[in-house]
């Protein structure tokens, strides 16, 4: 027998793989919804901890799911997360591949790209909105993520360095 | 088979070579690994062209579903089927998938101490900081455009302030801002 709250995994990520245009960083505010206000599956503090954990490994920056299947039932539901997450788009992707050349040039798939453009765009500041509240509670911490900000699209400095900077200055207790 | 991405190509790519050369892409950057496989497919190992890549990253990214997936998918299905999909998507994903599960360990092991607390708290805030940063660099070129502004404040007060379902919202918003598109196309 499956357990119930693997199988919500399954359909919860499942829907989302193919509800995320533009990546998973725009499914943030609907992947908090769902897991925090809805299944009460993590709380905001744990949620911003899976945030954080995702983006402090290498890879592709939809591990926060793992990490939340992991957080619901352990190794099993990260990879149950992980695989519905991925694999319903991509059994799409892989169908489309394949006729892709006989719409490449159309007028209407140039329109459907660059009217989801901004759609992704909203998403993606949706998520950083999200992100703001869940993680942000002190004055110190908003500064972190208002410094990180604006040194980011300002400078060319490579995004590993604020987070091992930002580790650092938390593990001393200063931020 | 391929049909797909533009011509046919003269390689010969095994299974064992997109596991391992999407195995290391996987491992090479933080929060988004998109540049290093642009660099190991054009560069390193010449599997595709840089224009035969950006037709593979744009298809990617009209597609749902997490851009680098949609990548290796593509290209593994390119050189080796369904086989090549499975072999470059597993490689790209496996490692990443192990280091972010020891992590998660790690951090529930001790999450007791206020160092590794704090550590977490702020590597999060500033991670979110990155977050803004990519939304607001991403809305630049939009600006010069009234609907396209329109759209994107529209879904940023449905989903952050309003907090509807992404379903929804995309089935409201989505045609209406194809549609703006096609109006104005050139």
């Amino acid at each position: 027998m499956i357990p119930q709250v693997l199988l919500e995994l399954a359909q919860q990520f499942g829907l989302l793989s193919f509800l995320a245009i533009g990546g998973v960083n725009a499914l943030i505010p609907d992947i908090h919804r769902r897991v925090v206000d809805m299944e009460h599956w993590m709380t905001d503090a744990q949620f911003s901890q899976a945030f954080a954990i995702s983006q402090a490994s290498p890879g592709p920056n939809m591990l926060i799911v793992s990490v939340i299947g992991w957080n619901v039932y352990g190794f099993v539901g990260a990879l149950v997360a992980t695989l519905a997450i991925c694999l319903p788009s991509s059994v799409l992707t892989y169908g489309v591949a394949h006729v892709w050349n006989r719409f490449r040039d159309a007028p209407l798939r140039s329109a459907i790209q660059r009217g989801l453009a901004p759609v992704t765009v909203g998403l993606i500041l949706a998520s950083g909105y999200v992100l703001v509240r869940a993680t942000d509670s002190t004055w110190v911490a908003y500064a972190l993520t208002g410094a990180t900000t604006l040194l980011a699209l300002t400078t060319r400095i490579q995004p590993l360095w604020f987070l091992l900077a930002a580790g650092a200055l938390g593990a001393l207790g200063v931020a | 088979m391929n049909d797909s991405i533009p011509s046919a190509p003269p390689l010969a790519v095994s299974c064992t070579d997109l596991f391992i050369g999407f195995l290391k892409v996987g491992m090479s950057g933080f929060g988004g690994v998109m540049p290093f496989a642009r660099r190991m497919l054009v560069e390193e190992r010449r599997w595709l062209s840089e224009r035969e890549f950006t037709e593979v990253l744009s298809l990617s990214q009209f597609l749902p579903g997490p851009n680098i997936i949609n990548v290796s998918v593509i290209v593994g299905s390119r050189f080796a089927g369904p086989v090549g999909s499975l072999a470059a998507s597993l490689g790209l994903m496996l490692m990443p998938f192990l280091i972010v599960l020891v992590l998660a360990a790690l951090y529930a092991r001790f999450d007791a101490l206020a160092a590794v607390r704090g550590a977490t708290a702020s590597v999060s805030s500033a991670a979110t900081g990155l977050i803004v940063a990519m939304g607001l660099r991403m809305a630049q070129p939009l600006m010069g455009t009234g609907w396209q502004v329109a759209i994107a404040a529209l879904g940023f007060v449905a989903l952050a302030l309003l907090r509807l379902p992404l379903l929804w919202a995309l089935l409201a918003i989505a045609p209406v801002s194809v549609a703006c598109a096609w109006w104005t196309r050139k």
